[in-house]
């Protein structure tokens, strides 16, 4: 059963988590959506951009 | 009856461009060369600032959206009967769900970066709009297809949302329990105007150019072709 390796990481059959912080009602499968977007923002940001070949004009 | 062409084409009156006939389709081809030569249209190069990481988010959410049209047109043509049993199916209609959550993660955070660089400067107010129209129809979109999944996940979501639509007087036209109406819009008209919208919101970053960062912007008015050389 293929499916059992995805299955045995994440329990999709409970009520997921959720987050309370005062009126933020959040789950932890968004949050750490969020995070990993924001993550990926300031790595946007800060690596440096691999330079390809010079154009030939 | 015949109509001579050459005499509309190389006769200007009332002002009209020499070479061009005071038709419709003369003035949208005058337009169309004018404000999007070749050259604006499919750039070889890229101005310098574009070599950077911030700049790739809006060609991966145009690659994302390439994968969820095509997925979601393989499930349109396969039907649910497919993409809930088979194993094709299943995968098929995963791809369609995680390009969609690609879709938005690259869009959210291509979002981001032209909202830090004020990316609406040197007369980018229309593509910064048309970017926005994208995408809140996109959300839209992404709604009726979790509503067209046609399981207890989708009846679930329909019976929540009703109330919330209801609300805002939209429920009279706008029926989240009608299945057949939710996929119509899915399928159909949602992604229409989509594509319309981010054909459009193309369009005008290659008419207006890569909006510049603070420093190089000089008025911020559009960056002429300067070779680069980081072709992208």
């Amino acid at each position: 059963m293929p499916n059992l390796v995805p299955a045995s990481l994440i329990d999709l059959s409970r009520p997921g988590h959720y987050v309370h912080w005062g009126f933020i009602d959040i789950s932890v499968a968004n949050l750490v959506v969020i995070c990993v977007m924001v993550l990926v923002f300031v790595l946007a940001i800060t690596l440096p951009f691999p330079h390809g070949r010079k154009a030939k004009r | 009856m015949s109509i001579d062409v050459e005499e509309h084409e190389t006769a200007s009156p009332h002002g009209a461009t020499p070479g061009v006939a005071p038709t419709w389709t003369g003035r949208f081809r005058r337009w169309a060369v004018r404000d999007l030569p070749p050259d604006k249209l499919l750039p070889d190069t890229q101005p310098a600032y574009v070599a950077s990481w911030i700049y790739v988010f809006g060609a991966l959410t145009l690659a994302a959206f390439a994968v969820v049209v095509l997925s979601g047109a393989v499930l349109a043509i396969k039907g649910p009967a497919w993409w809930h049993v088979s194993s094709a199916g299943l995968f098929v209609n995963s791809v369609h769900l995680w390009g969609t959550e690609l879709f938005f993660f690259f869009m959210v955070i291509h979002l981001w970066g032209k909202f830090f660089m004020a990316a609406w400067r040197g007369r980018r107010k229309a593509t910064w709009i048309t970017g926005v129209l994208a995408f809140v129809t996109s959300i839209a979109t992404a709604f009726t297809g979790y509503l067209s999944q046609q399981n207890f996940d989708s009846e679930w979501i329909g019976t929540q949302a009703k109330d919330g639509i209801n609300a805002t007087g939209a429920g009279a036209f706008w029926n989240v329990l009608d299945f057949g109406q939710m996929l119509l819009w899915h399928v159909l008209l949602l992604p229409l105007v989509v594509s319309i919208f981010v054909g459009i919101h193309v369009l005008l970053v290659r008419r207006r150019g890569v909006v510049p960062p603070f420093d190089d912007s000089a008025g911020a008015e559009p960056a002429q072709a300067e070779p680069a050389g980081t072709a992208s």
